[in-house]
């Protein structure tokens, strides 16, 4: 049998069960770490009760993370006669309707529906919102709607058809497609995949390795634990088309421990792919042999660092080296070594089935392809996305996201985590692409992307991400072990009201050198947040410092919390039992007040005081204590 | 052995192919601060971050410990940007040391005193902040030498010589980021690690931190 003739038996038997499902009702409960931590375990045995209790005949399956964080529990029910529907969030209530009516009965239940999957008459689809409008699912098309426990569902997608088109292929065939398809590293720093993969196959030594990084690190993020979880087999098969091409026989796959669920899925995928001989010796009958290690990191952020990852495996302490020599010539055991993202081996698939014209015709000239974000902070709708190149950050905030939450003003976002940087409203319009962002000051890094609104402080949040490089550097080389710490103490100062001018042309001047001076690229990128910020929001430094003015009213230390007498309602009390110092006190005249001196500014009660109210406010520079009195209105007559 | 031509700070000089610019450079007279180089090491550490230069043709400042020479390489190791870089570097470093030379058993044979009277950088902190906020205890359980943390610089060079020389492996880099150091397995005191006490360690620190107790009477 020839190879092809191999997958397609292969395929063929998993078309055949998949079509099988089809005929049933079928629901797909999202159980990705995301899904679990909104509960969807215990959706998930509420389906399968509450079908078992009206012998319903249904297939319920676990699958991964559809990217809408915000509506976990997410649920997608297909039965035939309907167009698939995705529910969310479902709570034990609505999974219960949604077995009595929907299943049991014919109501489709669509007040609890979000959209559905496919083009129909009766429910608008993802397609039909603004989100899924810009969306251009590749790597996140499949997950959270076929069973990564499962690799017949992948193969009845296309699954492994790329591999077998490779086997068939000169390697180098291989990498001149990725190299056409000018595929850009998503591990951070945007390097050319196929350059690196030739660099890889022309190196002198054998055997040769590759690794996929999925140590993912960076505080927020969360995209590569998602696609492990949730379509591990795209990963594996752009893994061994990578090791076909520099022809390497073996394979780690780095996945910090914090990651259960993954090491789990992909342990249960290796060994799936390993009984239809996709992996193993001589994949589909072919003289090509491969197999993958799953290697779990300690979970350091720098073991991401490539020459720190690879001493990791090596059983050595994970601290980066200076390159060259980088790791395509010497990596792993001093072995040519490639090592990929994720993110990045996930598309390599796509690109080999479609085309590498295919995959240029979307995102931008220089960084082509779909750029996937990790959409947090003060957005509406949280979640993953997967937008092409070239999308600006206005698009990503205002029509993937839906704008700001509680209507408050957009001040910043945050991209690329502790490497990246902080952009200003008028970076709104800049399509984000690797070289865009660079330029910007700030980086794709990780694909975190955090929106900040008004009630953020910008030298806070400088502060917080110089406190996470700060705390993971090694502490091999000067300017990262100990500038890091110069600047953090500085920032630390500034938050507190304790800064200068001085300062501030310090920290700029270490920032520079920091960056131009550090080992790897964790202390290169460090003073990243900190430059962005003192570019952008220079005004909110100086307000700290030559004010002692936080204008966010963030910053613990320069604020104090009142209550403003004319709004307080007298009647109520919440406010005291909220407080756990009891520091808010009744006045004679029965307003309630709060001691300066006990308050710790735990925010409980301006959380507290009712809506109708809200009578609690924050100001800043804080109130010295003797002034308690004459704060406006506070004088009434004891 | 086959030699190429490079220029440093304007005088051409031949060196052998294939070394490292640090090695070269000293070979051939001029200095350039340095306190993790190993020549031994067949891959540098490049962690003190001192030693950088400027070459023709190359965008950013490199450490001249990890690159090699080449035919025709055109080198400053004088220039704005490397001033400044090892300026921050060296200052980092003393706003992480004991600062007072004049107690320092090792006073006029330390390399930071070295690089100061090269560079012309003071040996006091004016710009950053000390960070040695609390002193680290002494360790001077042997008879032979004792070990002072607080003015441990990180080069390795002891733990070289400890690993690769007497191959005794008593001793590492211990803890990360700030709080990295040199230290024995378990953090145990000198005397009660596998440590022979040869004191091979103590004449390769560039400072005062591993000091022979004769001296420090
Ligand atoms: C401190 C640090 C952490 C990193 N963490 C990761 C990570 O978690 N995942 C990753 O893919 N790359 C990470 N990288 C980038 C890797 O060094 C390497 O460039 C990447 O894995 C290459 O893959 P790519 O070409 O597919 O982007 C990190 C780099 C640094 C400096
Ligand atoms: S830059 Fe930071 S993390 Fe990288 S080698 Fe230097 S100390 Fe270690
Ligand atoms: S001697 Fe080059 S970095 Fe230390």
């Amino acid at each position: 049998m020839s190879i092809s003739d191999k997958y397609h038996a292969i395929r063929f038997a998993a078309v055949e069960k998949i079509e099988k499902i089809k005929e049933k009702p079928h629901v797909l409960v999202g159980t990705a770490t995301c899904g679990r931590a909104a509960g969807a375990l215990t959706i998930l045995d509420v389906f399968r009760e509450e079908a078992d209790k009206h012998q319903l005949d249904v297939i319920i399956d676990e699958v991964g993370c559809m990217g809408y964080c915000y509506a976990e529990p997410l649920v997608v029910i297909a039965k035939p006669g309907f167009p698939a529907l995705c529910y969310g969030p479902v709570d034990e209530g609505t999974a219960r309707r949604l077995v009595a009516d929907f299943l049991v009965n014919d109501d489709p239940c669509y007040d609890f529906a979000i959209a559905a999957l496919e083009p129909n008459d009766e429910f608008p689809t993802f397609e039909d919102f603004p989100r899924g409008v810009i969306e251009k699912k590749i790597i996140l098309a499949d997950c959270g709607l076929i069973d990564p426990d499962d690799i017949d569902h992948y193969l009845a997608r296309d699954g492994y058809a790329a591999l077998a088109k490779v086997l068939e292929m000169e390697p180098y065939a291989v990498i001149e497609e990725i190299k056409s398809a000018k595929l850009r590293g998503r591990g951070g720093a945007g390097f050319p995949t196929g350059v690196k993969w030739e660099r890889c196959f022309q190196a002198e030594g054998s055997p040769k390795y590759v690794i996929c990084n999925a140590d993912e690190g960076d505080p927020g993020a969360f995209m590569d634990r998602a696609i492990l979880e949730s379509n591990p087999h795209q990963l594996i098969e752009g893994l061994i088309i990578a090791a076909y091409a520099i022809q390497a026989s073996t394979g780690y796959i780095y996945v910090r421990a914090e990651y259960p669920l993954a090491v789990a899925r992909l342990r249960n995928a290796i060994s799936q792919a390993r009984e239809k001989g996709l992996l193993g010796d001589n994949i589909l009958g072919s003289d090509f042999s491969f197999d993958v290690i799953i290697f779990q990191g300690s979970g350091a952020f720098v073991c991401g660092e490539e020459t720190a990852l690879i001493k990791s495996i090596e059983g050595k302490p994970g601290v980066p080296d200076h390159r060259p020599p980088y790791p395509a010539t010497c990596g792993l055991y001093g072995k040519p070594t490639v090592i990929n993202n994720v993110k990045t081996l996930s598309y390599v698939p796509h690109i080999l089935r479609k085309g590498a014209d295919w995959f240029r015709s979307i995102g931008t000239e220089n960084s082509p392809g779909t750029a996937v974000f990790a959409l947090a902070g003060k957005v509406v709708g949280t979640g993953l996305v997967e937008v092409p190149m070239g999308t600006t950050i206005r698009e990503l905030v205002y029509d993937v996201g839906s704008g700001i939450k509680d209507d408050k003003m957009f001040k910043a976002v945050q991209i690329g985590g502790p490497s990246g940087g902080c952009l200003p409203e008028s970076s709104l319009d800049l399509p984000i692409d690797f070289d865009s962002l660079q330029e910007a000051g700030a980086m794709m890094g990780s694909g975190g992307l955090v929106v900040l609104d008004e009630d953020d402080c910008m030298v806070e949040i400088a502060r917080f991400f110089l406190d996470f490089t700060q705390k993971e550097s090694c502490g091999k080389c000067t300017f990262c072990r100990l500038g890091t710490k110069q600047m953090l103490d500085i920032l630390t100062d500034i938050t507190q009201g304790k800064g200068s001018l001085e300062d501030l042309n310090i920290l700029q001047d270490l920032a520079e050198d920091i960056k131009m001076g550090s080992l790897c690229s964790l202390g290169k990128t460090a003073p990243n947040p900190v430059l962005t910020t003192l570019k952008y929001f220079r005004d909110e430094y100086e307000a700290h410092i030559n004010e002692g003015r936080c204008p966010a009213l963030m910053c613990k230390d320069l604020i104090t919390y009142i209550i403003i007498p004319e709004k307080c309602s007298k009647l109520c009390d919440v406010c005291i039992g909220s407080c756990p110092t009891e520091a808010i006190y009744t006045r004679p005249d029965m307003l309630k007040a709060i001691h300066l001196d006990k308050c710790v500014k735990c925010n409980n009660c301006m959380v507290a005081c009712p809506p109708q109210y809200k009578a609690v406010i924050k100001v800043s520079p804080p109130i010295v204590e003797e002034k308690e009195e004459t704060v406006e209105g506070g004088k009434e007559d004891e | 052995m086959s030699k190429v031509n490079i220029t440093i700070d304007g005088q051409q000089y031949q060196v052998p192919a294939g070394e490292k610019l640090l090695w070269a450079a000293l070979d051939c007279g001029v200095y350039i601060p340095h306190l993790c180089a190993n020549k031994d090491k067949e891959r540098p550490d490049a962690s003190c971050r001192l030693c950088f230069v400027e070459i023709e043709g190359f965008d950013a400042p490199v450490t001249s410990c990890t690159q090699e020479v080449f035919e025709g390489m055109v080198v400053k190791t004088r220039t704005a940007r490397v001033d400044r870089l090892v300026q921050t570097a060296f200052e980092l470093l003393l706003s992480n040391h004991k600062l007072r030379c004049g107690k320092c058993p090792q006073n006029r044979q330390c390399e930071l005193q070295k690089i100061s009277r090269e560079r012309k950088l003071k040996l006091k902190l004016t710009r950053l902040r000390p960070l040695l906020t609390e002193e680290k205890a002494v360790d001077d359980s042997t008879d032979v030498f004792i070990y002072d943390p607080n003015r441990c610089v990180l080069c390795g060079q002891c733990i070289w010589v400890d690993h690769k020389v007497v191959e005794v492996g008593a001793i590492g880099f211990i803890n990360r980021g700030f709080k990295r150091k040199m230290g024995t397995f378990g953090d145990v005191p000198l005397a009660e690690s596998r440590c022979t006490q040869c004191g091979e360690c103590v004449k390769v620190c560039p400072v005062g931190a591993l000091v022979f107790k004769e001296k420090t009477e």
